[in-house]
């Protein structure tokens, strides 16, 4: 475990011994510190729940990793366009788009929340309509455009949604952050943005558990001023 | 999620052979639904046939003024936004809006929305041993579990389970028609016997034959569906499944009530058409009086278990405030 590795306060997993570093490079490709965290902390709650409900949820969220497929699975090519560039890649016919993105792409900006099209984390724009990408599955993409959070500015420029959402502290934690800014492009662009309500309405499919919703509601109506 | 083989449909024809000849194969529209429950390991297909690339997306008037089609593959966000839906039947324009996300929205289709399961809590998480619909004979976990969501009207001692689409209760309410094609040829399956009760066969949600794919679904030339309105009562101002919802239109001439149609969400097995209030209310005047009776009337038969009997009232007022709604229309 190097230097710059997070400190996880209160968890009681045991420290990472340099041998699991090697483990990580055969599961993930990169020994990426936030991986290294939700591993451990998905190791502490299978080691609690063994046995119940819960494990069982665990594992399914296992089996739904791009990394875990059985041999026997099918895989088959897909071509994409992401963020401008042309993508040409194997999947498992399993693998959802989130899962695409996430671990075989690693375009690690739009986040797994639920997994299950209840928060938003996962919205991405395909053929510049907003979705749930961890509900599609990506061979169902075939030959479409995706734009993800990493698409969104032009080199060091901020795409004007991100730059309000800087100004109005439009988030804390920052995880719900990258789905709030693609839903909100597009929310602006199907012009549902006439008052504080209908932002509110339109953007509803997007969850913020730290609450910052008065400062996404004034960002998204300070970026769809300056785009009008 | 169990290992599938994946196919893209070119044509309806291709599409309903694969089905004829594997009885676990499914069809994938928009997948927010079926790709959930695979995840879940409720539905372990072992074949997806993607039906997205067929031209089946289109929403066009019917000749000779006879209504308008809609394309399974419309996406519930263009059907809610188109013209002859929004002028027409504002009342499905309304449901398809209030259902959902913006994000689900542009990936639901017609055709998938009609087949969404039930949002059952039992039926949803195999941990639960109980259930008649994902297990037949092993039980029903929410008759004597929590059943807040769950039906009032229709059930069974098998199931309580509720139809979870706002679409389905504005379809109800205007007569819509499904259109399906398979192997043998094409059919048509009026809403009202598209969705089943659940009697002792809860596991079957409808009509339709596994091999049959659902190719449109006409809305029948209505005058007075112009209005109508869908309200929906749940426990988030937005984002969430109805507990109860109404649909109404009404035909109002000289405060006299000339014609009615009313169903019900969040309350049944399948979109309840309120035919009992609808026979109530004709020939009566327009108000609340008349209104609470047609309610009174539909809602009689009615039963509600430890965690839901509050549906019933609810049921009751939220029917009253739609059609005090659509009276109000100018």
């Amino acid at each position: 475990m190097n230097s710059s590795d997070d400190e996880v306060p209160g968890d009681e997993t045991p420290p990472l011994r340099s041998s699991d570093a090697f483990h990580e490079i055969l599961i993930f490709g990169s020994p990426e510190t936030r991986r290294r965290f939700l591993k451990q902390v998905a190791g502490t709650s299978v080691a609690i729940t063994v046995g119940s409900p819960l494990s069982l949820f665990a594992q399914r969220m296992s089996e739904t990793a791009g990394g875990s497929a059985p041999s026997s699975a099918a895989t088959l090519p897909l071509r994409l366009k992401i963020n401008g560039k042309d993508v040409a890649v194997e999947v498992d016919t399993r693998t959802t788009l989130l899962d695409l993105l996430r671990e075989q792409l690693h375009l690690t900006g739009s986040k797994k929340g639920c997994d299950h099209g209840q928060c938003g984390a996962c919205t991405v724009l395909v053929n510049g309509r907003r979705i749930n990408s961890c509900l599609s599955l990506a061979i169902v993409h075939d030959g479409e455009e995706v734009t993800t959070i990493e698409g969104l500015a032009n080199g060091e420029q901020l795409h004007p949604v991100q730059a309000a959402f800087v100004e109005h502290d439009g988030f804390q934690c920052g995880y719900c952050t990258p789905g709030q800014i693609c839903s909100a492009v597009a929310c602006i662009k199907e012009g549902h943005v006439k008052s504080d309500d209908e932002i509110r309405e339109w953007m509803s499919g997007n969850l913020c558990r730290c609450g910052a919703y008065p400062n996404i509601v004034d960002a998204i109506k300070e970026a769809a001023a300056k785009s009008a | 999620m169990n290992p599938f083989s994946y196919t893209r449909a070119t044509d309806p024809q291709q599409a309903t052979q694969a089905t004829a000849t594997n009885a676990s194969a499914k069809f994938l529209a928009g997948g927010t639904n079926l790709i959930d429950l695979m995840k879940m390991g409720v539905e372990r297909p072992t074949q997806l046939v993607d039906v997205n690339r067929l031209s089946l997306a289109q929403i066009e008037e019917l000749p000779n003024g006879c209504g308008v089609r809609i394309g399974a593959l419309a996406r519930n966000s263009d059907v809610a936004q188109h013209p002859l839906i929004v002028q027409r039947y504002p009342v499905l324009s309304q449901a398809l809006l209030a259902g959902a996300s913006p994000q689900l929205r542009n990936l639901a289709t017609t055709g998938g929305n009609l087949l969404q399961r039930t949002r059952c809590y039992y039926f949803y998480d195999p941990a639960f041993p109980q259930c008649n619909k994902r297990n037949p004979g092993s039980g029903c976990g929410a008759l004597n579990g929590f059943n807040r969501i769950h039906a009032i009207l229709g059930q069974s001692e098998q199931c309580i389970a509720t139809n979870p689409s706002d679409m389905n209760v504005a379809l109800a309410a205007l007569d819509a028609v499904v259109q399906v094609q398979s192997a043998k040829g094409t059919r048509s399956i009026p809403i009202a016997d598209f969705h089943r009760l659940p009697g002792d066969t809860p596991n079957v949600d409808t009509n339709l034959q596994a091999d049959e794919l659902i190719t449109a679904v006409d809305l029948p030339a209505i005058p007075f569906a112009t209005r109508s309105h869908y309200l929906k009562v749940r426990d988030r101002a937005s984002y969430a499944f109805a507990l109860v919802s109404v649909a109404v239109a009404l035909d109002v001439q000289n405060g006299r009530i000339n014609a009615a149609r009313v169903a019900l969400g969040g309350v049944a097995h399948k979109a309840w058409r309120a035919q009992k209030a609808e026979a109530a209310l004709v020939g009566k005047t327009a108000g609340e009086k008349a209104f609470r009776a047609a309610a009174e009337t539909e809602l009689a038969a009615a039963k509600g278990y430890k965690h839901n009997s509050f549906k019933i009232e609810l049921a009751k007022r939220a029917m009253v405030r739609a059609l005090s709604t659509v009276a109000q229309m100018t």
